[in-house]
């Protein structure tokens, strides 16, 4: 919570500030439209709501919308937060010294929760919204609904939606587990065969993965639990994806010749080969949103670099500008969920770095530098990607907010994390 | 079978692993050639073949060892020996699939074997250091295992006899982030099959 805005330093940017202009609202989405400064982030209050559970929603929805990184959260000191919970209704005048464009409250009801979020500038409620959630001994269910009221506020006050109902896939200790945006609930999802790497189905509800022991990939449903195999027998199997329409999966196969991207369709039935590696290796496929391309790793020029190609396997493109030498080394590709640009990681010196091409102009980005980074995954909203970092000592995921370079470390456990994959928004658990 | 791989095998398992009988001292293994050429990567590969070459005497001295403590003829020694060999394992460079020249050695003697035991089947495991993604790793690991195999077959064994699987960076051989440690686990692994029991010599 290191970047949330202090009341003093609210009141700072408060005074800086000649005249508040009205944001224009030129995005998509249900929006409010707030009066705070075009060239900053709006400042939130979340006030404190009463009643059991009062307390858990506040700090969640207050990590949630500082986590998206297009929020202020004003964080209320013991005074403030006293004189708030004894008023009925907010003090306009206190809320706008502390910064405040809007302010929200969310109080637990019998049904679930009742989101009510005021306009500080207009001083009036703009919006009023009931959910129905499990009770809040019902962890997973509970948690999920608030990550989804989290979503939609930062939906109605930024104009974009939010990545809080969301989780992450990874791998440690020779199991897979999904661990919530928040770092919360982590819980072991698949754990015969070893598997390795993981991906989403468009609907949240089914991941695909490898496995070592034999070496095979997998379906598997979350909510039944149950799993089948799609591909496998001699050779390697690995890195496998679903298409977007979410029909079949893309996945790296080869057993005396390289390896070779190939496509079977998810209810069995053979895999069809997609690239003509001729002995090389072709893994890490990552579809473009629209269905048309695949990006992949390849080490057809004798050492790994980006690839694009059609989703039939024609029209390869070399995308990451080949450098000569043993040292070059670029893996790990994937397509942002905007369409217009791709995540790698690239040996750098002696170690590997998160960066972004351009397909427009294939523009190169560093995304970081502190210690080893790999294995880069989009976010949902195109803004923010987990990858596996060594800089706290051990490997474990972080997350990066692309536009301003904030991080936060994501897991804590014991044991390396890898392979990271950011679900799609999910509607349900 | 030629006689070259003959020579080799003796080279390589009979002499290192000393045949009690005649209480020889171990020759000296020869030396990894290093092939002179002016880049960065010269330095690190010879470092790299003296540690293959290292861990390889260290293993050979060990056998040694056992087989003094354990006692047994002269043809209990012969099998050993010749299980060491088909059995050692073979190191690789740095993001490579390539048989350095001590790799050949060690599967010269091994397709001796092979070519000498027909009802023999060879398991080759691709292994890889923790560098670089798990998934890169374990296409390397396969290639490196299917570049075995290939020169075992361009030596006269069978293709259907022989297996090549990967494992990836998944079960390294040393743990460790250094240097050293990561030339153990750029390696092949074997695992062979023998229904039969005993172990033909190869002929000369």
């Amino acid at each position: 919570m290191v970047l949330i805005m202090t009341i003093r330093r609210a009141l700072g940017a408060l005074l800086l500030l000649s005249a508040p202009l009205a944001a224009q609202d030129t995005t998509r989405g249900v929006r409010i439209g707030l009066t705070y400064d075009p060239g900053s982030k709006p400042g939130v209050v979340v006030l404190p709501g009463k009643g059991a559970g009062a307390d858990s929603v506040r700090a969640i929805v207050q990590r949630d919308l500082d986590f998206g990184d297009r929020i202020s959260v004003i964080v209320l000191d013991a005074d403030a937060l006293n004189a708030a919970s004894r008023a009925a209704l907010p003090s306009w005048t206190v809320l706008a010294k502390l910064g405040a464009a809007a302010a929200v409250q969310v109080t637990p009801t019998s049904t679930g929760l009742h989101l009510a979020v005021y306009d500080v500038v207009k001083q009036t409620t703009v919006l009023i919204r009931d959910y129905v959630a499990p009770p809040i001994s019902q962890m997973r269910g509970w948690r999920a609904v608030v990550h989804g009221l989290s979503d939609d506020l930062e939906e109605s006050l930024t104009g974009t939606r939010g990545i809080a109902r969301t989780r992450v896939l990874f791998a440690r200790a020779n199991r897979l587990w999904a661990v919530d945006s928040d770092g919360e609930l982590l819980v072991p999802v698949a754990e015969m065969g070893t598997p390795l790497s993981a991906a989403w189905h468009p609907s949240g509800t089914e991941i695909t993965y490898s496995t070592l022991i034999p070496s095979q990939i997998v379906v598997k449903n979350l909510q039944s639990g149950s799993a089948r195999t799609v591909a496998g027998g001699s050779g390697v199997f690995i890195s496998p994806i679903f298409t977007p329409d979410g029909s079949s999966v893309v996945y790296g196969h080869g057993v005396d010749d390289g390896v070779d991207l190939y496509i079977a369709p998810v209810t069995g039935g053979g895999g069809r080969q997609l690239s003509v590696g001729r002995g090389s290796d072709n893994v890490s496929p990552s579809f473009s949103p629209d269905g048309r391309r695949i990006a992949f790793m390849s080490g057809r020029a004798g050492h790994p670099e980006i690839y694009t190609m059609d989703a039939d396997g024609t029209n390869v493109d070399l995308l990451t500008p080949l450098e000569f030498g043993e040292n070059a080394h670029r893996a790990a590709p994937d397509w942002s969920p905007d369409g217009g640009s791709v995540a790698f990681h690239s040996k750098i010196g002696a170690t590997f770095q998160i960066m972004t091409i351009s397909l427009r102009d294939r523009g190169l980005k560093q995304l970081t530098s502190d210690g080893r980074n790999e294995d880069a995954s989009w976010a949902p909203d195109g803004r923010h990607l987990t990858f596996t970092s060594n800089r706290s000592g051990t490997k474990q995921l972080w997350v990066l907010d692309a536009n301003t370079g904030r991080a936060r470390q994501l897991t804590h456990g014991a044991g390396e994390a890898r392979n990271p994959a950011w679900s799609p928004r999910l509607s349900s658990n | 079978m030629t006689r070259h791989n003959v020579a080799v095998l003796l080279a390589v398992g009979l002499s290192a692993a000393t045949l009690g009988a005649c209480r020889k001292k171990p020759e000296p293994a020869p030396e990894p050639t290093v092939v002179a050429v002016a880049d960065n990567g010269a330095s690190q590969r010879r470092a790299d073949s003296l540690a293959a070459e290292s861990a390889r005497r260290r293993a050979d001295s060990l056998a040694t060892a056992r087989d003094a403590s354990t006692g047994g003829t002269d043809a209990q020694r012969v099998q050993t020996v010749l299980r060491q060999t088909l059995s050692q394992v073979v190191y690789f460079d740095y993001d490579k699939d390539q048989l350095r020249d001590d790799a050949r050695v060690a599967l010269d003697g091994k397709a001796a074997i092979l070519v000498a035991n027909p009802a023999v089947t060879l398991v080759i495991t691709g292994h890889t250091d923790e560098q670089g993604t798990a998934e890169y790793n374990l296409a390397l690991g396969q290639r490196r295992a299917a570049q075995v195999k290939r020169y075992l077959v361009s030596k006269g064994v069978q293709d259907g006899r022989l297996s090549a699987q990967s494992l990836g960076d998944s079960q390294p051989a040393v743990q460790g982030t250094d240097e050293a440690s990561y030339q153990q686990n750029r390696r092949a692994e074997f695992e062979a099959s023998n229904a039969s029991g005993a172990l033909a010599r190869p002929r000369s």
